[in-house]
Formats: C-alpha cells, sequence, structure tokens
C-alpha cells in the first residue's frame, strides 16, 4: 500500500508538538552546528589556511550545513521516531485513525526532512551573516537539503524498523553516519583521500550533497546536478519503501 | 425505542433478529420490510502465531444498535479477534466484513466509520486534553466549524470541562479512559469498538464508563465489547459470544445462555465444616451437580429445597443465589486460572 495525503496529518501533528517547545527547539537548531563552524573554522582555518582560492571557513560551512541536515533527520528518524512508535504509542493511535503504515512513515520521514531543513537552513543563515556565503543563489541549496534530510530521515526509519531499544541507534552512527561523515568532503576535500576511499565516499548520499551544496554557497555552478540528486534520492526511495513494509511486518501482525 | 424496552425484547425473542432491524427501520417507510444485514460479519476467522491457533475457526454476527460482548479469560484471543475487525492484524484465514467493507482490503474505508478504544491507552503525551481531542480529529480530516463543536460536546461528555488545558500525565486513570473513549466517538462513528473499557477502573469511574456506553446505545451506535467481568457482560451485553482458546464456545443473550447452561439455583458452601458436611451427605448427584474449587463447593440445582433443608437443620453457612453468567463462564471455560 502506497502513502497517501493522509500523511500531512502526521507530519502536522510532529509539528504541533515542535511548536509547543518553539525557543529550545530553533536554539537547539542554531546551538551545537554553529558551536562547530566557529572552533573548527577559526581553530583549523589558522592550520590549513586557505584550500585553493577558498579561506577553510567558506569551505567548512557548506559542509557542516549539509552533515547538520544529516544528522537532525537521523536523530529524528531514530531516537524521536522510536519514542512515538514504542513508548508513546502514537502510531498505534494513529492506526486506530483511518491512517496506515505508509502514511505514517511518510508523514515521519517528510518531518525527518523538515527538521533537517530547519536545522541546516539556521546555520546557513548564521553562515550569511559571517560572511561565508557568496550570494542568494543559496537559495538554491535550500531543496537539495530538504531532499538531504528526506534521505537521511527514511534510512534512519530503516534502522529504526528494525531496533529492539534506544541502544541499537549507536551501532548505525558509528558504523555508517560517522564514516560518511569523515569521508565525504565536509572537513576536508575528497580528493585527499585514495581513489578506493573516494569511490567509496560516493556511493554513500553525504558526498553527493555536499558537492550540490558547496558551489551553490561559494558563487559556482554544481555540476552533474542529476546525478548527484539521482544518488540521494535513491537512498531516499529504497529507505523509504524498506522501513515502510518492515515497520508494517512489526506493527501490523 | 428505550433501552429498557430493548432489553425486554432481547430477553422476551431470544434467537431472533427482528428486534435488530428496529433503529434501522425508524429511517424507512413504515411498509417495507427491511433485510437485517450484520454490521460486522466473520466467517471461519484464523489467526496463528507461532505455529499456534490464537483465534481458531470464529463465527460471529454483530446487528446493528447491539452491544455486543466477547467474553473469555485473558489470552483467549478477544484483543487478536478485535485487531483482526479492525484491519490491524491479518487474518490467516476466514472471511470478514465491517460495515459492508471487506476486510483488510479496505479496513482504512471502514475505519473512518469506526471508533477505537484499546486495551491499553495511547493517548498522546505530547499534548493535553483538548489537543489530544483535535490532533485525533485531524487524523480524520475533520476541520474548521465541525471539529470544535465536536471536540467541545466530547469534551463535556467526557466529563473534563475545566481540565481540558491539563496535559494527559496529570489525568487519573479513569479521567484518561474517558478521554479514550471520547477521542473514539470523534468521527461520530457507527460502530465503537472496545477492549476491555474499564480493566482496572475503581468502581465510580466504571459505572460512569457504562453510563457512557448506555448513552452511547440508546443513540443507536453498535458496540463490540471485550472483557473478563461478568457483571459488565451482562448489565450491558444484548449478546455475548464465550471465547475460550480461540474459539466461541457459546454466544446468545445472557440470559438465555445462563438458561441453556446452568440450573437456576446455586448453592455455595466454603470451608472445613463445609467439606466435612458435604462428604457425609454421599452421592447428591441426584439433587445437585456438585463442583469443588479448592475448599469450596458449588452445588448447581433445580429443585435445592431437600438440600436447603439439610443445611438448615445442620446449621451450616451458606450463600444460595440464582445461576448468573460466572458460573456459565467457569463451566464453559473450566476452573483452573489463566495468565
Ligand atoms: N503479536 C503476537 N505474537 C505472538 N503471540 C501473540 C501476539 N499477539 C497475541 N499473541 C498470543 O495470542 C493469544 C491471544 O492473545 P490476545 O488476543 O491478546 O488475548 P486476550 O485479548 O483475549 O487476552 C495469547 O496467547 C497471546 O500470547
Ligand atoms: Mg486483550
Amino acid at each position: 500500500m502506497s502513502p497517501s495525503l493522509r500523511f500531512v496529518h502526521v507530519w502536522r501533528r510532529n509539528l504541533r508538538v515542535w511548536r509547543k517547545i518553539l525557543i529550545p527547539s530553533i536554539l537547539g537548531n542554531f546551538g551545537e552546528p554553529v558551536l562547530y563552524l566557529l572552533a573548527f573554522g577559526y581553530g583549523f582555518g589558522m592550520l590549513v589556511g586557505d584550500l585553493g582560492d577558498m579561506p577553510y571557513m567558506v569551505f567548512l560551512a557548506s559542509g557542516i550545513i549539509c552533515s547538520s541536515a544529516m544528522f537532525t533527520a537521523s536523530f529524528e528518524g531514530m531516537y524521536s521516531a522510536y519514542t512515538r512508535m514504542e513508548v508513546q504509542q502514537t502510531w498505534s493511535a494513529m492506526l486506530g485513525a483511518p491512517l496506515t503504515v505508509a502514511d505514517i512513515v511518510f508523514g515521519e520521514v517528510a518531518w525527518a526532512a523538515t527538521k533537517g531543513l530547519m536545522s541546516a537552513g539556521a546555520i546557513l543563515v548564521v553562515a550569511a551573516v559571517l560572511g561565508l556565503v557568496a550570494d542568494a543563489r543559496a537559495l538554491l541549496a535550500l531543496p537539495v537539503l530538504l531532499v538531504t534530510g528526506f534521505t537521511f530521515g527514511a534510512c534512519a526509519m530503516v534502522v529504526t524498523a528494525f531496533s529492539k531499544s534506544y541502544d541499537f541507534f549507536l551501532y548505525y552512527f558509528t558504523l555508517a553516519i560517522t564514516p560518511m561523515l569523515l569521508l565525504s568532503g565536509v572537513f576536508f576535500p575528497l580528493e585527499q583521500f585514495p581513489a578506493p576511499v573516494q569511490t567509496l565516499a560516493y556511493l554513500l548520499p553525504l558526498a553527493h550533497s555536499v558537492e550540490l551544496v558547496r558551489p551553490l554557497l561559494t558563487g559556482g555552478i554544481p555540476t552533474q546536478v542529476l546525478l548527484h540528486l539521482a544518488v540521494i534520492a535513491v537512498y531516499g526511495v529504497a529507505g523509504l519503501m524498506i522501513a515502510t513494509i518492515f515497520i508494517r511486518r512489526r506493527l501490523v501482525r | 425505542m428505550t433501552r429498557d424496552l430493548r432489553a425486554f425484547q432481547t430477553q422476551s425473542r431470544p434467537g431472533t433478529m427482528t428486534r435488530f432491524g428496529q433503529p434501522l427501520a425508524r429511517q424507512m417507510p413504515e411498509s417495507q420490510p427491511i433485510p437485517v444485514t450484520p454490521l460486522v460479519s466473520a466467517r471461519g476467522l484464523i489467526k496463528q502465531y507461532d505455529g499456534r491457533l490464537v483465534v481458531d475457526h470464529v463465527n460471529l454476527d454483530v446487528m446493528p444498535g447491539e452491544c455486543f460482548g466477547l467474553l473469555g479469560p485473558n489470552g483467549a484471543g478477544k484483543t487478536t479477534t478485535l485487531r483482526m475487525l479492525l484491519g490491524l492484524t491479518p487474518p490467516d484465514g476466514g472471511e470478514l466484513t465491517v460495515l459492508g467493507e471487506p476486510i483488510p482490503a479496505r479496513a482504512r474505508e471502514a475505519r473512518t466509520r469506526i471508533g477505537v478504544v484499546p486495551q491499553f491507552d495511547n493517548l498522546d503525551p505530547d499534548f493535553t486534553v483538548r489537543e489530544n481531542l483535535t490532533t485525533y480529529a485531524s487524523y480524520f480530516g475533520l476541520r474548521g466549524e465541525t471539529l470544535s463543536r465536536r471536540v467541545e460536546e466530547l469534551i463535556e461528555f467526557a466529563n473534563l470541562r475545566g481540565r481540558e488545558s491539563v496535559p494527559i500525565q496529570a489525568l487519573s486513570g479513569g479521567m484518561k479512559r474517558r478521554l479514550t473513549l471520547a477521542r473514539a466517538l470523534i468521527n461520530a462513528p457507527e460502530l465503537v469498538v472496545l477492549d476491555e473499557p474499564t480493566t482496572g477502573l475503581d468502581p465510580q469511574a466504571r459505572h460512569h464508563i457504562w453510563q457512557r456506553l448506555r448513552m452511547l446505545l440508546s443513540r443507536g451506535t453498535t458496540l463490540i465489547i471485550t472483557t473478563h467481568y461478568m457483571e459488565e457482560a451482562e448489565r450491558l451485553c444484548d449478546r455475548l459470544a464465550i471465547i475460550d482458546q480461540g474459539r466461541v464456545v457459546a454466544c446468545d443473550t445472557p440470559r438465555a445462555l445462563i438458561r441453556a447452561h446452568i440450573e437456576p439455583h446455586v448453592l455455595e458452601l466454603s470451608g472445613h465444616a463445609a467439606t466435612v458436611w458435604l462428604d457425609a451427605q454421599g452421592n447428591v448427584s441426584d439433587i445437585a451437580r456438585l463442583h469443588r474449587v479448592g475448599d469450596a463447593s458449588l452445588l448447581y440445582s433445580h429443585d435445592p429445597r431437600p438440600l436447603l433443608d439439610r443445611l438448615d437443620s445442620d446449621g451450616l453457612r451458606y450463600l444460595h443465589r440464582p445461576a448468573n453468567l460466572e458460573d456459565v463462564f467457569l463451566k464453559l471455560t473450566g476452573h483452573d486460572l489463566r495468565d
């Protein structure tokens, strides 16, 4: 069964909860990644200097923005979604209403994408204020960040589908998210790695998100746009389908 | 038609279907005979877990406007049966129609017209009382005027006026249950399915829920309720299916069940003196059916006078009462304890 437009009800439910804790939510969006940006940027920036004709801070900003979308959406798709599924039984209440597992999973992934976009957008604002963003074409990065959030939200929901407890999520962070963060051109240019590592990085979605976002923020034009989007989308669609199948198997039995 | 009259008809004509047509018939031209189709119909319904049949060829017909009870010990398969009706558990066999929709194929469509009170409350802890109702309403696509009117009505119905802005955590068990019931009515359902609605509640809270359920019945809403409280089943249900180990062992009105399975008089004896006395009586099987549970004994009889005389002259303490549903239940499902 495919998701219907009713997924919006699931998305809106999460938005309502988020609005109730608006201030801490927004501060949370800005807090940690901004700290990263400033600490790494100034700290490393001194050591590294410029990368080609790009100051390290400018290079780093686009990386941090992408990884923030990844982290936020992943957290939402794991810890928060698991809480709603197991602890709060929010989904079982929804299943008593005319919503299906497909609606719920799609709504949750859409919400994870939204949160990913909000946190990445917050850092984009900070980066712009700090003069790290070239021009208005940076706004084109927003849809890319939304899609990035969707993909990582969907992959996180696959992990959630198989989780027996919160502990399980640590494996995913250690085995998938952290390596991806280090290998995808967030902190250092991908070209510095040996060829096999570069190939591995391009088999994963984050590197493609960075490849799209970085030029848009630094006054350039991304190349191979369709290829990058396609890789991100494949992970997103596959993640959504697998998560739906296994969460259905878990809840409807 | 009042609730009392309905109950009277149930007793006077057990097994006939005419009365079930009444709520429907009121909206129809007088002269037309109306064929009454069941609101819920299950045929040969099966569910298997780990190779074990937990719902075993269940047949059920629930008629419009009635309160239908599923009575059974823990683990009998009541919740599994309800979940199958709602399309939340796929059956392993059999046919199932709810509100004219084939289940599970069109379960979502059916659920737009059903209210659900689950066995364990799943109110949304991120929201207040009112927000729980409005959010749940939004899952049905309700909005605007209709939504706010319904929500206000249901706050009254649940007797939670003054507590609209209270978080769920601050509600007592009874209030939570009332809110769950109110939430189940948000879509003005034709059928409400309640899984052990009063388990764990104190007597006041329980009476409050019963009163609300009778109110729903008087409006013509059909109820399916699971319980292991005999009292609840006997008070509320027009008809009952007694379920044991996944099988329907009996299905009828409470009175008809008692009449069919149990002698009308019951004598309860307990304690050492009673045991000694009973042993001294020798064989009583021509007067009563004896059933021992630990140091308690139950004597079921059509004519208990000889026994009563002997008990009185020997000065024994006993309880003489009419047979009730509990006797039927224990006879049909056995006296052993279930987990
Ligand atoms: N998801 C499940 N997986 C395995 N066994 C289950 C599952 N759900 C219920 N059961 C088993 O099926 C039987 C019937 O359960 P249930 O329908 O909950 O009974 P009741 O509601 O009458 O207490 C029980 O033995 C229970 O352990
Ligand atoms: Mg149960």
